[in-house]
C-alpha cells in the first residue's frame, strides 16, 4: 500500500511529460497553418490548437480518453454497444481468438510438460527445440499462417487462435515442466513409501506442487497470447480487432484511433493478467500455499 | 504412396533410436545430448519434406524443405539485403540504444527508493503490453526507413531490461552491504565492486528476453511501412504473391539469426557470471 504515493507520481510524471510532448510534436503544424494564414498566434492560442488536432502527431491524454469514450460508453447509452464501429465489437474479437488460442496453447503446453517429465527420450528431442524455436521470431511467421490458411478455407477466429495460442504454449511448458520437477527426492521417497502407483503420485504430488509454476507461467502466456492475436489481425482480411484498428488508423493517419485501440489493448491485458493473478490467489490459498 | 511409407518407417526407426540412446549409458554424454535432438529435427524435415511430395501439398500452402534449401541459395543477396536492413540496422540498433539506456537509467533509479516503488510497478505493467502496437506511430514518427524500426525496438526492450536491472541492483543482502560499508567503500565503489557484478545474471535476463523481442519487433514494425527491403517487407510482399518458398527462406535466416543472437549473449553471460552457481554446476 505504500506503494501508491510513488505509482501515483510516476504516472504524474508520464502524463506530465506526454502533455509537454504533445505541445512540442504538433506545435510544427499549428504554427504552420498559423503562417499559412498570416495569423500572429499567441502561445495560449498554440496550446490550444496542439492539443485539439484531428491529425495530431501524438494526440493529447483526453483526447484519446474521449476517443475511448466516445467509441464504447456513450456508443452502449445510445444502444448500438455492438455495432462495427464501438471499440468493444472490436475488443472482443480480439478478446475470443485470444481465449481461444490460449486454451489450447495451455492444453498443449501442459501436455507435452507431462511427456517431457516422464519421457527422457523426450525431454532429450523435444526441449532443445522447443526453447530454440523461442529464438525464432514467430510472429513474423503470422502473415503467413493466416494467408495459408485462408487458401485451404480456414478463416475467421481460428488462424489468429492458433497463433496466440503458439505464443502461449512456450511459457507454459518451460514453467509446467519446472513445476512438475519441482517435488525433491525425499517428497517422492516417501510417496515410494506409501506405495503409490505413478499416476497417484502425479496427481497428488506432482501436479498440485507445480501450481505457483503454472499460474505464473499462465500470466506470461495469455499477455502473450494477446500479443499474438492482435498481430495476426495485422494481415487477416476484413481488417477488425485491435490489430485491424490500428492498421487501418496506420493507413489514414487516424492516430487517436491507433492510440485508442494500442490503450483499449493494454486494460485488456491488464484485466486478463489480474484475473490469473486473482485465480492463483484464490486457488493457492485454498491449497493451502498462499504466500 | 511410396513416400508415406517410407517416411512413416524412418520416422518410426528415429524415434527407435532416440529411446535407445535416451535410456543408455550415451545419454550422459555430449555426443548423445547432441545427437538426440539433431536427430529428432532431421526427423522433424524429412517427414515434413515426405508428407509434402507424398500427400501433393501444393507448393502454394507448403513448400517441402528441399524447395526453401534451393530458394534460399538462389537468392543469397536479396536475403543480404534484407538481413542488413531488418537485423543489422533495426534491431540491433535499437538493441544497443535501448538496453543501454534501460541499464544507465535503471542505475539512477537505484539511487532513489521512491523512485524504484514507484516505477517497477508500473514499469512490469508496461513491459506486459502489447508494446508492439506502437509500430505505427512510431512508423508515422520516424519515417518509413530502418530509424523507426529501430525505435520500435528501442520501446520493446527498454521496459524488460530496465525491470530486470532494477531488481539485479537490489540483489545484495545486507551483510554484503554492511561489509562494503565497513571497508568505508564509496557509493560507486560498491557500485562496481560488489552490485554490479551481483545484479549481472538480471542483466544478462534482460538481456536474452531482449534479443528475441528486438528481432521481432523489427521485423512486425516493417508490416506498417517499409522501404522496398526487409525481413517484414519480403514476408509480408512474398506472402501476398504466394511464394512461400521465399517467406520461408526469410524465416530460415530470422531464425538462423535470432538463434545466433542469442547464442552470443548467452556466450558472454557465461564468460561474464561464470561464478554464478546456474554457470557452475554444469
Amino acid at each position: 500500500m505504500r506503494s501508491i504515493f510513488p505509482i501515483l507520481t510516476v504516472v504524474t510524471a508520464i502524463i506530465v511529460v506526454w502533455y509537454f510532448g504533445t505541445y512540442q510534436m504538433n506545435k510544427t503544424w499549428t504554427q504552420d497553418q498559423a503562417r499559412r494564414a498570416n495569423v500572429e498566434l499567441t502561445l495560449n492560442e498554440i496550446v490550444a490548437d496542439t492539443m485539439a488536432q484531428d491529425r495530431p502527431k501524438l494526440p493529447a491524454p483526453h483526447q484519446v480518453t474521449q476517443e475511448i469514450w466516445k467509441t464504447t460508453g456513450a456508443m452502449v447509452l445510445e444502444g448500438k454497444g455492438l455495432s462495427k464501429r464501438s471499440l468493444i465489437y472490436h475488443g472482443w474479437i480480439t478478446l475470443s481468438s485470444t481465449l481461444v488460442g490460449f486454451a489450447i496453447g495451455t492444453i498443449g503446453g501442459i501436455l507435452l510438460a507431462v511427456g517431457i517429465v516422464y519421457n527422457k527420450a523426450m525431454d532429450m528431442s523435444v526441449m532443445p527445440w522447443a526453447i530454440a524455436s523461442q529464438t525464432i521470431p514467430i510472429l513474423a511467421i503470422a502473415p503467413m499462417i493466416v494467408v495459408v490458411m485462408n487458401s485451404i478455407g480456414v478463416q475467421g477466429l481460428l488462424p489468429k487462435a492458433i497463433i496466440a495460442a503458439y505464443l502461449s504454449f512456450f511459457p507454459v511448458v518451460v514453467g509446467m515442466v519446472k513445476g512438475l520437477r519441482a517435488p525433491n527426492n525425499m517428497q517422492l521417497d516417501l510417496m515410494k513409501t506409501y506405495n503409490a502407483s505413478g499416476a497417484e503420485t502425479f496427481w497428488k504430488l506432482r501436479l498440485p506442487n507445480s501450481m505457483p509454476y503454472f499460474f505464473t507461467s499462465l500470466k506470461i502466456g495469455i499477455a502473450a497470447a494477446l500479443i499474438g492475436a492482435i498481430v495476426a489481425e495485422l494481415s487477416s482480411s476484413p481488417l477488425r480487432g485491435f490489430g485491424g484498428r490500428m492498421l487501418t488508423g496506420s493507413y489514414y493517419g487516424q492516430t487517436i484511433q491507433i492510440w485508442s485501440a494500442l490503450f483499449s489493448a493494454a486494460v485488456m491485458a491488464a484485466c486478463l493478467v489480474g484475473f490469473i493473478g486473482f485465480l492463483q490467489r484464490v486457488t493457492l490459498r485454498r491449497m493451502g500455499m498462499a504466500q | 504412396m511410396i513416400w508415406i511409407v517410407s517416411v512413416l518407417l524412418f520416422w518410426a526407426a528415429a524415434i527407435g533410436v532416440n529411446i535407445k540412446i535416451a535410456n543408455s549409458v550415451w545419454a550422459k554424454t555430449r555426443a548423445g545430448k547432441l545427437f538426440v535432438p539433431t536427430l529428432f529435427g532431421v526427423t522433424i524435415l524429412v517427414v515434413w519434406e515426405g508428407l509434402v511430395r507424398g500427400i501433393e501439398v501444393p507448393a502454394v500452402i507448403l513448400p517441402p524443405p528441399s524447395a526453401i534449401a534451393v530458394r534460399l541459395s538462389e537468392s543469397l543477396p536479396i536475403l543480404w539485403t534484407d538481413f542488413v536492413q531488418t537485423f543489422v540496422k533495426g534491431a540491433l540498433t535499437g538493441y544497443i540504444l535501448g538496453c543501454g539506456a534501460a541499464f544507465l537509467i535503471a542505475i539512477a533509479i537505484d539511487r532513489s527508493p521512491f523512485l524504484q516503488r514507484g516505477l517497477l510497478p508500473v514499469g512490469n505493467f508496461v513491459a506486459a503490453l502489447p508494446i508492439i502496437g506502437t509500430a505505427p506511430i512510431l512508423v508515422m514518427w520516424f519515417g518509413f526507413d530502418w530509424h523507426s524500426k529501430a525505435a520500435v525496438v528501442v520501446a520493446m526492450v527498454f521496459f524488460p531490461m530496465l525491470v530486470n536491472t532494477v531488481q539485479g541492483l537490489k540483489e545484495t543482502d545486507a551483510m554484503q552491504r554492511d561489509l562494503m560499508q565497513s571497508y568505508a567503500a564509496s557509493y560507486w565503489q560498491s557500485l562496481f565492486k560488489l552490485r554490479l557484478p551481483v545484479a549481472m545474471p538480471f542483466v544478462f535476463n534482460g538481456l536474452k528476453i531482449a534479443t528475441t523481442l528486438a528481432l521481432i519487433g523489427a521485423i512486425v514494425a516493417e508490416f506498417f511501412g517499409s522501404p522496398t527491403r526487409g525481413m517484414g517487407f519480403r514476408i509480408s510482399a512474398e506472402v501476398g504473391r504466394l511464394g512461400l518458398d521465399m517467406v520461408w527462406a526469410e524465416i530460415t535466416i530470422a531464425a538462423i539469426s535470432g538463434s545466433l543472437f542469442y547464442g552470443f549473449v548467452a556466450f558472454v553471460e557465461k564468460k561474464v557470471t561464470f561464478w554464478h552457481p546456474s554457470q557452475r554446476r554444469r
